[in-house]
């Protein structure tokens, strides 16, 4: 029997038992039996390279922060695999590495729902016809996801390898050549990893909430999934709620308003001075009338990223915020790419001055100069996304600007320099 | 034709050697980083190589001495 589609929200770090959930619906450190019993048994025989076109009508983006459209993914991996000589089997890796600060949902899904995401891992070997399958986790779920593994028969050919907890080691090229080198760093993008990645094959990367979501698709249907949601974003999607609140991980429908996220995690608005959406790569938004999809008109909608909510106290100087998360993303450059390990700590340093230093009002444009020095001049996009939160903060906070770089600021009440 | 000359950011070292021989494409950033005077949609990777400069992009792609340039068909 397919399940009521619920609307509403769900799960919390802590396991409230709500009825109404449906990544975490067995519950806290699901068995393969209780997972068995809550989804129902997993008919993988039944799948094929035609489950593509369901992901497709599915309408299913990527939970890892880009929301690519999950299908094109495998498409292109099937792709790359049509020209290749005999042998040259796909491999898929489910991305499980969370080096985003702010980020613990993916750590919790592989905890607590390891089978759902080994399912979705199984169904999409599947579907594009893979002969070597990953999971490449945090440490903080290793124990879980080996036992998951180890725990199944079907299981057997996956392997599990660990994320280092480095900002970067999630990126696409940089699990792969963790996987392939132990280093798990961002390599130069000459071919695309549908192409040729682990060993030269083509190489499918699919975050774990994505593959969770994938594992519930074969179930249950495209019908189903897109029963709550929108038109542009169908499905739910994984929260991480942090900062002037307690931490959660919430399960919330598609294209939900930020508003009623907050609400539903118990945040007091008139708290809040600002809101990080999407993480250290995200934006500040303020004011909160506005929903969290990965397409839509500007404006009314926030890009949600890898599912990132931060709440920023009225108390609090997003300027100083920043700054303080700037020059903790110039230290986690990998140092590989000139533009990123020298502009990055460059940008801090002057962002710093204008949370922290002497009133000049020559600094806004030196950090804009900058910006122009960095953006699209690495092999990943880290500098890019340490871009966006600048341009973000300086747009947000632009009160804030005027009154550090006359000498006062208008969260702390407190005379700076 | 115009090709496309792609920048390794993982090996370029920024000695500038490419920069002397494309002066009209490729300019330095303030760390001596090979920096695209005209970049296509913000892409400051892939840079866009006419035809007049050809020879000099083929000769910057094998002269660089940390092999961080290569050359494709746009």
């Amino acid at each position: 029997m397919t399940p009521q589609r619920a609307a509403s929200v769900f799960a919390v770090q802590v396991w409230d038992g709500a009825a109404s959930n449906q990544l975490f619906a067995a519950g806290t450190n699901a068995t393969f039996d209780v997972h068995e019993q809550t989804f129902g048994p997993l008919s993988l025989e039944t799948i094929g390279a035609d489950f593509i076109s369901v992901l497709e009508q599915s309408g299913l983006t990527g939970r890892g922060g880009a929301a690519f459209a999950s299908w094109r993914k495998l498409a292109a991996t099937d792709k790359g695999r049509g020209g290749a000589l005999l042998g040259a089997k796909p491999v898929v890796i489910a991305n499980g590495a969370e080096g985003e600060p702010l980020s613990f949902k993916d750590k919790t899904l592989l905890t607590h729902a390891p089978h759902l995401v080994i399912d979705g891992l199984l169904i999409a070997g599947r579907a594009v016809s893979a002969s070597l399958l990953y999971i490449y986790t945090t440490p903080a779920a290793m124990a879980s996801v080996q036992a998951a593994v180890a725990g199944r028969r079907d299981a057997r050919k996956i392997k599990v390898t660990e994320a280092p907890e480095t900002f970067i080691s999630g990126e696409a090229s940089a699990v792969v050549n963790s996987i392939v080198n132990g280093i798990a760093l961002p390599l130069d993008k000459r071919r695309r990893l549908s192409e040729s990645g682990v060993k030269g094959r083509p190489t499918l990367v699919l975050n774990v909430e994505t593959l969770a979501h994938v594992a519930l698709i074969a179930r249950h249907g495209v019908g189903w999934f897109r029963s709550v949601g929108s038109e542009r974003d169908p499905g739910t999607r994984l929260i991480s709620v942090s900062g002037h609140c307690a931490a959660q991980v919430l399960e919330v429908e598609g294209d939900a308003s930020l508003a009623s996220i907050l609400g539903r995690a118990g945040v007091d608005r008139s708290d809040v001075g600002a809101i990080l959406v999407g993480g250290y790569h995200g934006q500040w938004v303020r004011p909160l009338d506005c929903t969290l999809s990965p397409s839509g008109a500007g404006g009314q909608v926030i890009r949600p990223g890898a599912g990132v909510l931060h709440v920023l106290s009225t108390g609090d100087c997003g300027l100083e915020a920043t700054a303080r998360i700037l020059s903790y993303l110039a230290g986690e450059s990998a140092k590989q790419c000139g533009p990123c390990m020298f502009g990055l700590p460059a940008m801090a340093r002057v962002l710093n001055e204008i949370a922290y230093g002497a009133p000049d009002p020559s600094l806004v444009g030196e950090l804009q100069r900058l910006g122009n020095l960095v953006g699209g001049r690495g092999a990943c996009h880290h500098p890019d996304g340490a871009l966006r939160l600048v341009a973000s903060a300086l747009e947000t906070f632009s009160d804030d600007v005027q009154a550090h770089l006359s000498g006062s600021c208008t969260r702390t009440l407190r005379r700076i320099a | 034709m115009s090709q496309i000359l792609h920048i390794d950011w993982t090996k370029c070292d920024g000695r500038g050697l490419c920069t002397e021989l494309l002066p009209t494409v490729l300019g330095r950033d303030d760390w001596g980083y090979p920096l695209a005077k005209y970049a296509r949609g913000g892409d400051r990777t892939n840079v866009e190589i006419g035809p007049r400069d050809a020879q000099a992009a083929r000769d910057a792609v094998s002269l660089c001495p940390k092999l961080a340039l290569s050359l494709a068909p746009q």
